[in-house]
Parts: structure tokens; C-alpha cells; sequence
């Protein structure tokens, strides 16, 4: 049964509607109980009383598909506000990326209201299979969680085979990632998005037949076969999003290079979607932060920005976006199962290029970071607390008075300091 | 304490293979250490298919995936690099991956046993147990200076992340007995054939053990001790780093929703 040849008048069943409202009370009870938003218990437990709840929530949608290590959370959101131009869209815009996360999301909408999901990357098959999705995003592939992920390659042969088995009407994808575009490039339809990747360590052996992956200033190619760098029609400047030679100039509310690409991939998605360019690009400039990323918030009275970084792809993007040098800077660090246990990713980060700045590394791996910024010969000092960083970082005589305090944390981090001062949630 | 007149040569073999886990952070280390002591360091990197150099001071190979793992040991071989080199008393520092291949089997992904190098005396074979992940700690450990005497490092800590079990032979000797995690198997932890050492330690080895790091560039310069160096980061992160693994031992923090077998 596919979504697109089974328009869904009534609805899911009874059954499904029964196992929604049980998870809407499990996620009431979790909320009331101050065990955070509820919503991944609750789908929990509706999954458990109809396993094939997501299947059935999918029936008669539209349903586009995120799914990436880096961007995925942001990119949904984008592509969620470009296509509210024209219609009604529901999204799991908290991040709850498994299915559990994604049937709380289905669970309470109207049957055919568009569906925008970010998807974990490890659950991206058995999601698909289950939504029949008619569009797939797909950002990039890299090293992330060392202890507990499998290994990038296995995912993208993964990808490949969920894929094939399940087709999309339209996939879209990034050009300049090898893992992604191997992953890819059976579908379809599939629309390619130049995004100038900057981290590649992940992918120069090829995925095909593990030779040699050449890359050039805008190309790449398999010194060992046919894999190579698929010619893009979407691509992205300094001032315009282009798609098939075709320019909507754009102002983002989001800072940084890496989310004119992420709005890159949102308006190709409204655009495959028949959306107007214009009203999709006012709908993606609009957004100013995701999920806390980015926000502007006071902690003890001085003025800090956090930003989210969690892998070494993360971090090459989120270092150009920090408060130029000489600027203070807090970086903090956890280990726990949603970073990895294991931070030794840390040595696989540029962090010489935070040279000229003083750094306070804080985050319960801070003496890791501590010993990398060492032997990156950055200035630095560490912090038990992140009070104490923010307060060490406002007292340093280059710190001007008044000037926002950038705070980069990984997953797990960011998500302590965005419950303790993101403010409204 | 020692002078030189070039430049040590430090050699990473095939980083895009051996990799995954940070342990390119070994090769940074070693360089910024001798470069804090005023000895010049080159450090040569060479990819899957380039040409190994043989006349390198110290080898780093670092860990990686069972795929990835079987090619580089098959290029290794090909290559009889790496072998000239330690005949003429190189150093050579490989890590999980890199060790089992230095050995004289190992297994590949698919379980099969491949002929290792036969640099390190050890074989590595698969045994049916979880996967050891998590932080990896040994009782003090030494190593054999370049005059013979015995140079203290301290306890070893790291973290692991493999499946195999690696068996010392006659002629190896182990880098240290484990006081928390799987290590080797038997309770010791990595392998020492010559100036040839291997180790289970991920972190990067090198970055969380500095006396470590400091006693294989003591074996390239040819001393036993090298000047001091701050390293009170280093120390606050062992200090922190063995804390967290006994109190991971006894089961207590989210560490152990993992794993742990006693040692």
C-alpha cells in the first residue's frame, strides 16, 4: 500500500486511534511526573499496544524523510517552515528521531496533514519501510558515537538498500559526500545538492570498491570505478539559493555557511513539493533558532549564545561560527551514551584553528578537551561548572563588555544548558 | 639531555584505514613534545596504495574496522617496509587494529584468520563475548629504557573497543597487568616484542599517558629520561580518567548500562 495510491479519507483505525490516546495519557502522566516532554514514552508505549502504529499513522500522507549525522534537526525544521507556505505540516521538531518519537509526532494530526520527520540515521530503513515516504532528504554520513554506531559504511549500504526496496518518488541528496551519493544513487529520482563538504575523512575510501576517492576543488571522483560526483542542480551562494539555474535570493535568520546549505536542501524539498520559491524562501528566512541551537540567552546575568557541535563534521562547520578572535569562548564536553562514551573523536578536530583565543572547557570531559587544546597550543583554563566558565570567560581582559559569550557544547550538554537557560520550555 | 642533529621521523601509516578512533591524536603528541624540547620532528603520513617508507624513526598505526583492518595489513606485507624498518631497530606504536595485525594472525571480518605481519609475537583470535567497550586501566606499567633500565609509566588508561583476544608468545612480554576492562583477555594488557609495542588503548594512548609517549621518543633519542614538561592537564585528566573507571567497575554511573567484565 503506498501513500500516494491510497488517499486516506477516514483515518486510521480504531485500533490506532486507541493506541494513540494511550500514549497521549502515558505522555501526560510523564509530563505531569516532571520526566521531560512525554513524548517518546508515550509513543512508546502506543507502539507497543499497535506495533503497526506508524504504518498506519502514514497511510494517505505526504511524508518527507530527514535523515543525516549532522544538520538533520535543523534541515527538518526548514523544510517544515517552507512548506507551510502552501499547507498544513506536522514535524518532530524536538528531535525525537526513532519511532517512538515519530509516531507522538503523527499520533494527534489531522490524516492528511504533511509530514516533515527527522529520522536517527540508524533508523532510517525500518522507518521508511513502515511510511512508504514519497520524498527522502539525505545531508551527509559521517564518524559519530565511536562506541556504539556501526560503522559509517555499513549505514550508507544500509541507506542503499532501504532505498532500492522501498523507492521514494524523489530523493534528494547531497552531491559532495561519496557515502551519501553511493547511498543514493539507484533511486529514481534523485535532485543533487552542491554543498562544498567540508569534512571528507569519512569517505576517501569508496564505497563501492574501496579504492581511492579523489577530491578536487569542486569534484570528486573513484580512482577504482565509476562513482563520482553526480552534477547538481541545486546549488548555493552568498546571497541565493540556485535550483536549475533559477536564483531566490535569501537572507537567512540562521548564522553560518553550513545553514544556507541546510536551506539549500529545504527549498529543493518545497520546491520538488510544487511549492512557490518565494513564499518558501520567506518561510525558511524566518527561522531564527532550532531547538535551542543558536539561541541567545543570559546565564547569571551575562549574555551567551550556544551553539551545538557533536562530532568532528559538527565542530569544522561550528568553529567559523563562533565570535571572531580574540573573543573568549566556553567549549564543553559530556561522554554520555547519546555523545559516545568514548570522546577520543576529539584529536580528529581542528582546534589549533582556536589558536588566539582563550578557551574554558568545562562539560564532565573537560579535562579531555583540556589536554587537547594542550597540544593544540590554544590558551585555555578549565571549569568545573559552566557558571564558572561563563564568569572565567566575562573576566578575561579581551572579553568586550557587553559582547555575547559563545558557549559550544555537544549533545548532551547543550540539551543540560538549553533546559537550564533556554528559557521557554 | 640529548641533542640530534635531525629532525625525529615520525611515520603514520594509513590513517584513512586506521583511524577511526582519534589515534591520529598519538602522532600529534609525539611531534609537539619533542617540538616543546627543541627536537625537530617530521611526521610523514602515508595513505592506503602510497609507498612506506623504511627509513622512518617511529611507526604509529592506529585502530580501525575489520575491513579497512585486513587491507592494510595485506598492503603492509606487500610493501616490506615496515619490516626493514624495525631490522634497524625502529620503534613501532600500534593501537587495537594496528596491534592485532602486527601479530602473527589475526581475524578478519568475517572471522576467518589472515596471516598478520609477525612483527609483534602474539596471535589474535575471536572469541564469543560481548565487544569490550569502555575505559581500560592497568596497575603500573614499565617499559625497558634504551639502556636497559626499567622507566616507569605509571598506570595505563585508555578506552577499548574490540572483540578480539590477543595471546602473548614466549618472546613477547606484556605492556601491563589490567586492573579494569578486558585488555588482552588474560588479564594483561597490550604486547611488547623488541622495540615493537602494541596496546588495546584507544583515548589516544599517547595524549592520556605521557610518560608512555615520552618513553618511545626516550628509545628513538636513544635516553631514558627527557626533560620534564608541564603536563598538569595530563595529570588532572589521568587522575579524573581513573576514577571513572573503578567507580565504572563497581557498577555505579551510566558508564555501566554498558558493559563491564571484571578483569
Amino acid at each position: 500500500m503506498s501513500a500516494s495510491s491510497h488517499p486516506s479519507v477516514t483515518g486510521p483505525g480504531a485500533r490506532a486511534r486507541i493506541a494513540v490516546a494511550l500514549g497521549r495519557a502515558v505522555a501526560g502522566i510523564s509530563r505531569l511526573t516532571g520526566r521531560g516532554s512525554g513524548s517518546v514514552i508515550g509513543g512508546r508505549a502506543a507502539l507497543r499496544v499497535h506495533p503497526g502504529l506508524l504504518r498506519a499513522l502514514s497511510a494517505g500522507r505526504e511524508i518527507v524523510l530527514v535523515s543525516a549525522t549532522n544538520g538533520k534537526t535543523t534541515t527538518t525544521r526548514l523544510i517544515a517552515a517552507a512548506l507551510a507556505a502552501d499547507r498544513a505540516v506536522v514535524s518532530n521538531s524536538l528531535g525525537a528521531n526513532m519511532a517512538a518519537g515519530i509516531v507522538a509526532a503523527l499520533g494527534p494530526t489531522a490524516p492528511g496533514t504533511t509530514a516533515v520527520l527527522e529520522v536517527d540515521e540508524r533508523w532510517l530503513p525500518g522507518v521508511l519501510r513502515d511510511t512508504e515516504a514519497s520524498t527522502v532528504v539525505l545531508l551527509n554520513l559521517t564518524r559519530d558515537q565511536l562506541d556504539r554506531s556501526q560503522e559509517v559504511r555499513s549505514l550508507a549500504a544500509a541507506w542503499r538498500r532501504c532505498l532500492a526496496e522501498t523507492p521514494p518518488h524523489t530523493v534528494i541528496a547531497n552531491a559532495d559526500d561519496p557515502l551519501v551519493v553511493w547511498a543514493a544513487r539507484g533511486a529514481p529520482t534523485v535532485i543533487w545538492v552542491a554543498t562544498a563538504q567540508r569534512w571528507l575523512a569519512d569517505a576517501v575510501g569508496c564505497p563501492e570498491c574501496t579504492g581511492r576517492i579523489e577530491f578536487g576543488p569542486s569534484s570528486w571522483h573513484c580512482t577504482g570505478c565509476d562513482l563520482s560526483r553526480p552534477i547538481p542542480s541545486v546549488t548555493v551562494d552568498d546571497t541565493a539559493i540556485v535550483i536549475d539555474g533559477e536564483r531566490s535570493p535569501i537572507t537567512l535568520g540562521l548564522p553560518g555557511r553550513i545553514n544556507r546549505v541546510n536551506a539549500a536542501f529545504a527549498l529543493a524539498t518545497a520546491h520538488s513539493l510544487a511549492v512557490p520559491l518565494a513564499p518558501a524562501a520567506d518561510g525558511i528566512a524566518a527561522v531564527t533558532e532550532v531547538a535551542g541551537r543558536y539561541r541567545v540567552t543570559t546565564v547569571n546575568g551575562r549574555t551567551v549564545r550556544l551553539l551545538l557541535a557533536k562530532n568532528p563534521a559538527g565542530w569544522h562547520e561550528a568553529i567559523e561560527l563562533l565570535a571572531p578572535a580574540p573573543a573568549p569562548t566556553v567549549v564543553s564536553i559530556n561522554s554520555r551514551i547519546a555523545d559516545g562514551l568514548d570522546p577520543s573523536w576529539l584529536w580528529d578536530v581542528d582546534f589549533e584553528i582556536l589558536q588566539g583565543r582563550f578557551v574554558v572547557a568545562t562539560g564532565e570531559r573537560r579535562h579531555d578537551l583540556a589536554v587537547r587544546l594542550r597540544y593544540a597550543e590554544v590558551d585555555h583554563a578549565v571549569a568545573d561548572t559552566v557558571d564558572e566558565a561563563v564568569r572565567i570567560c566575562a573576566g578575561r581582559p579581551e572579553h568586550r563588555p557587553g559582547a555575547v559569550i559563545d558557549l559550544a557544547a555537544n549533545y548532551t550538554a547543550f540539551q543540560q544548558y538549553f533546559e537550564r537557560f533556554g528559557g521557554d520550555r | 639531555m640529548t641533542s640530534r642533529d635531525s629532525a625525529v621521523r615520525i611515520c603514520v601509516l594509513y590513517p584513512e584505514l586506521l583511524g577511526t578512533y582519534g589515534d591520529g591524536g598519538n602522532a600529534r603528541v609525539l611531534s609537539r613534545r619533542l617540538a616543546w624540547r627543541d627536537i625537530a620532528a617530521e611526521v610523514h603520513t602515508v595513505g592506503a596504495g602510497e609507498a612506506v617508507p623504511d627509513s622512518c624513526d617511529l611507526y604509529l598505526v592506529g585502530g580501525g574496522e575489520d575491513g579497512p583492518q585486513t587491507q592494510a595489513a595485506r598492503e603492509l606485507q606487500a610493501s616490506g617496509a615496515l619490516h626493514r624498518a624495525v631490522d634497524r631497530g625502529a620503534v613501532v606504536f600500534a593501537v587495537c587494529a594496528g596491534m592485532q595485525i602486527l601479530g602473527s594472525r589475526f581475524p578478519d571480518a568475517d572471522g576467518i584468520d589472515r596471516p598478520g605481519l609477525g612483527l609483534l609475537d602474539c596471535v589474535t583470535m575471536r572469541v564469543d563475548r560481548p565487544r569490550a567497550v569502555g575505559e581500560l586501566l592497568t596497575t603500573d606499567a614499565t617499559v625497558t629504557g634504551p639502556g636497559g633500565s626499567t622507566v616507569p609509566l605509571g598506570p595505563l588508561t585508555g578506552f577499548e573497543n574490540h572483540a578480539g583476544r590477543t595471546v602473548a608468545g614466549s618472546s613477547a612480554i606484556a605492556l601491563g597487568r589490567v586492573e579494569v576492562g578486558e585488555g588482552n583477555g588474560d588479564g594483561t594488557e597490550g604486547v611488547v616484542t623488541g622495540r615493537v609495542i602494541g596496546t588495546y588503548l584507544h583515548g589516544p594512548a599517547l595524549a592520556r599517558n605521557h610518560r608512555l609517549a615520552d618513553a618511545l621518543l626516550g628509545l628513538v633519542v636513544g635516553a631514558d629520561l627527557l626533560t620534564p614538561l608541564d603536563d598538569a592537564d595530563v595529570e588532572a585528566l589521568r587522575t579524573e580518567r581513573q576514577a571513572a573507571a573503578r567507580r565504572d567497575r563497581v557498577g555505579s554511573g551510566h558508564d555501566s548500562l554498558h558493559r563491564r567484565r571484571r578483569p
